[in-house]
């Protein structure tokens, strides 16, 4: 049996600044939708890097005050968002030629399923009838030079996310480099699946139990 | 002395030309951007038929989902059109009643741009290794792989932006610039919105993002409904 009772997964604002603070110095760091949003509020005191958003801002702020959102300042995830001082606004072909271009260092995107050798699925999952909607995902996994994946471990019915395999439509083929999710944080590379951290009481032995690929240490 | 002179008083002018079975490019990322006078007027004015490019599929029982819900679009060429509100064109898509060309954005906005640019087509590394490249022609460039895709004319685009003069020339505000710039450009006439007409000279030419070459018709709209607002209200077009 695995002992489960001491664990405390880091929550989304937890796992959202362990993003942060692996965010070298002076990066331009692109935010895709749903939990990486929230790494736009932690930039590590006395350091410095700019946060880009498809829809064409680059220095994405923390969230506004209530009552003081603007609806034509919005994030990729179409949330009210802040512009800080020395921000700049350009138009979908610009936002884009910076992520194709490769001038935009990291990613954070969401995940469905990544696989051992990073392969990532984020878009479809392919049910019959479901509504696929990719946005700018496959354009920055393919011209992003890191791409970090923030994620819950398991689905809400928990089953493994972390695969041997994507069952579902592929958004790109080996481009994911390291994994945040509320039980670890875990590097991708040739050689495989290397645990670099894991949340307050997770056993190596547990995290594997949750995680369909193979794990190192 | 002739003058040019692209403004029109109302909407249902600015709208007059679109025609039966017209791809209409249509700015706006969600409720950023999106020229909602424009298309209410476009279901007012009733074309069929039509293909329509734009970000996404929209949200409530309004713009460009109150345009779908009205059955005048055939076709919806769009990167998300899976958002929480987009209620309408879900329904009518799992019905068969529109079709979708599901493109990455930022091949939707470089197919414009370049459609807007005199590029037929471009080679492009997103989506390789893709279910959306499959059928595509590819070809390998310096040891990569890369996807033929076509460029994306309008014959029209609606957008919204904050100031124009009579020549055209806009600036737009903050992020719903988006996808107005290039969809001026790749659009046989852009017929746009501005929240604010004013005199020629009184833009700086260092700022203009849209010169008047790109834009056919200026409209003012000086208090633009917010489409958030609409859907709290659960308000429907037409109202």
């Amino acid at each position: 049996m695995v002992e489960i009772q001491n664990i405390k997964p880091w929550n989304r604002n937890e796992m959202a600044q362990k993003v942060a603070a692996d965010i070298p110095d002076g990066s331009y760091v692109n935010l895709g939708i749903g939990i990486p949003e929230l790494v736009a509020s932690f930039v590590p005191e006395g350091r410095e890097f700019m946060y880009h958003s498809e829809n064409g801002l680059l220095g994405i702020g923390p969230p506004p005050q209530p009552g003081h959102e603007d609806p034509e300042l919005i994030n990729a995830g179409k949330k009210a968002v802040t512009a800080i001082p020395g921000a700049a606004y350009f138009h979908h072909a610009d936002s884009f030629a910076m992520i194709r271009g490769k001038h935009i260092d990291v990613c954070v995107l969401g995940a469905f399923q990544v696989s051992q050798n990073g392969d990532l699925a984020n878009w479809s999952t392919g049910v019959p009838g479901g509504i696929p909607a990719v946005g700018g995902a496959m354009d920055l996994v393919s011209g992003v030079k890191t791409i970090f994946v923030i994620t819950q471990h398991t689905t809400k019915e928990g089953k493994p996310k972390i695969v041997k395999e994507c069952s579902y439509p592929l958004t790109g083929k080996a481009v994911v480099d390291r994994i945040f999710t509320d039980l670890a944080v875990i590097d991708v590379n040739k050689r495989g699946l290397f645990v670099r951290e894991m949340a307050p009481g997770v056993s190596f032995d547990y995290l594997q139990s949750k995680t369909e690929a193979k794990l190192e240490i | 002395m002739v003058m040019i002179n692209k403004i029109v008083e109302t909407l249902e002018d600015a709208v007059a030309v679109i025609n039966d079975g017209a791809t209409v490019l249509i700015g706006g990322f969600g409720e950023a951007g999106s020229p909602i006078e424009l298309i209410h007027a476009l279901i007012d004015h009733g074309a069929k038929n039509l293909t329509v490019v734009s970000n996404n599929a929209g949200n409530g029982h309004v713009g460009l989902a109150a345009l779908i819900e009205n059955k005048q679009v055939s076709k919806m060429v769009c990167s998300f059109p899976r958002t929480a509100q987009s209620v309408v064109f879900t329904d009518m898509y799992r019905q068969g009643l529109v079709e979708l060309e599901l493109v990455p954005q930022g091949t939707l906005a470089e197919r414009i741009r370049a459609g807007g640019a005199g590029i037929p087509a471009f080679y492009t590394p997103t989506s390789v290794d893709t279910p959306l490249a499959a059928n595509k022609e590819k070809r390998v460039i310096n040891h990569e792989t890369f996807v033929l895709e076509y460029a994306i004319k309008g014959d029209f685009a609606l957008v919204k932006c904050k100031a124009a003069d009579r020549y055209g020339n806009l600036v737009y505000n903050k992020t719903a610039r988006n996808f107005g710039p290039v969809m001026c450009m790749a659009a046989r006439h852009a017929i746009v919105q501005a929240k604010e007409i004013v005199p020629v000279g009184t833009l700086d030419p260092e700022c203009i993002v849209t010169p008047g070459i790109f834009v056919s018709k200026v409209v003012e709209v000086s208090n633009p409904a917010e489409e958030s607002q609409l859907l709290k209200e659960n308000r429907r077009y037409p109202w």
